[in-house]
């Protein structure tokens, strides 16, 4: 999850998520040089005594800052395009689930797996236990099993919201009559959190996404329910 | 119409709908509708020929899958009701 004084993206938790961080440092790496460069050039300029005469007609430097742009954006469109066509990948799922939106609330549905449907409400805060996150914990979480092709089919019913785990690289817009698919594939066990990410009505920051993370083999154990 | 119990895979087995070529995109409203209505269209056309309806079973996991629950339950009420706009 994020924290505060956070730097940077949440830990990857999919492949995915993976090549999303080493692009975004890459492209950082980027920016940073070009910022540099702006800024000695700044310097340089502003702080000389010296005045030039033969601005104009540099035909060479003009080819220069041309040319290198356009190399630049190359070297950061190819791995971006990349990483686009391999997040629709879809490698033969193993599980499907579904999500659906509604004001203000996700509704899960398991029907694979014994036709099991549950809603996922925010913990208001007077019910929270000690430790537990306010605004971000749910009262049922969406288990998963980790290293197993997950397809999940997002919809809405009401109007648009956004199903987010930053964590795994995903933000899929929940739109009313339209079912999109996303899938991921986790790689470590754990508690994953995520918000509505489209603005969707008055309760739209409290409607948050839970992910429970598990084993394949305990999650083949079936539903436990506790009170 | 068929038994929905006998249709639910046993346990402990994982079925999930394959990845369908027809449907490539992130929008798979058309692959849940389509295998509805493949679904209705293959127990319409194997009763009216006496044949068993078990092959059926497919479209009818896909679906049911796929599409969200409270689409299906709309879908059934309509097709009760005369008002499916599919053709069946
Ligand atoms: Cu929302």
């Amino acid at each position: 999850m994020a924290h505060a004084a956070q730097v940077g993206l949440q830990d990857a938790t999919s492949p995915i998520m993976e090549e999303l961080v080493i692009f975004h440092d890459h492209a950082l790496m980027i920016i940073f040089l070009i910022c540099f460069l702006v800024l000695y050039a700044l310097f340089l300029t502003l702080t000389t005594k010296l005045t030039n005469t033969s601005i104009s007609d540099a035909q060479e430097m003009e080819t220069i800052w041309t040319i290198l742009p356009a190399i630049i954006l190359i070297l950061i469109a190819l791995p971006s395009l990349r990483i686009l066509y391999l997040t629709d990948e879809i490698n033969d799922p193993s599980f499907t689930i579904k999500s659906i939106g509604h004001q203000w609330y996700w509704t899960y549905e398991y029907t694979d797996y014994g036709g099991l449907i549950f809603n996922s409400y925010m913990l208001p805060p007077l019910f929270l236990e000690p430790g537990d996150l306010r605004l971000l914990d749910v009262d049922n979480r969406v288990v998963l099993p980790v290293e197993a092709p997950v397809r999940m089919m997002i919809t809405s019913q009401d109007v648009l919201h956004s199903w987010t785990v930053p964590s795994l690289g995903l933000k899929t817009d929940a739109i009313p009559g339209r079912l999109n698919q996303t899938t991921f594939t986790a790689t470590r066990p754990g508690v994953y959190y995520g918000q509505c990410s489209e603005i969707c009505g008055a309760n739209h920051s409290f409607m948050p996404i839970v992910l429970e993370l598990i084993p394949l083999k305990i999650f083949e154990m079936g539903p436990v329910f506790t009170l | 119409m068929l038994d929905v119990e006998a249709q639910e895979p046993p346990k402990g087995k994982w079925s999930t709908p394959p990845f369908d070529p027809r449907f490539p995109n992130q929008n798979q409203t058309r692959n849940c509708y389509q295998n509805f209505l493949d679904y209705h269209r293959c127990l319409k056309t194997r009763t009216r020929r006496g044949k068993s309806t078990q092959p059926c079973e497919y479209y009818f996991r896909v679906y049911h899958s796929l599409c969200p629950s409270s689409w299906v339950e709309s879908w059934n009420e309509q097709i009760k009701n005369g008002t499916f706009a599919g053709k069946i």
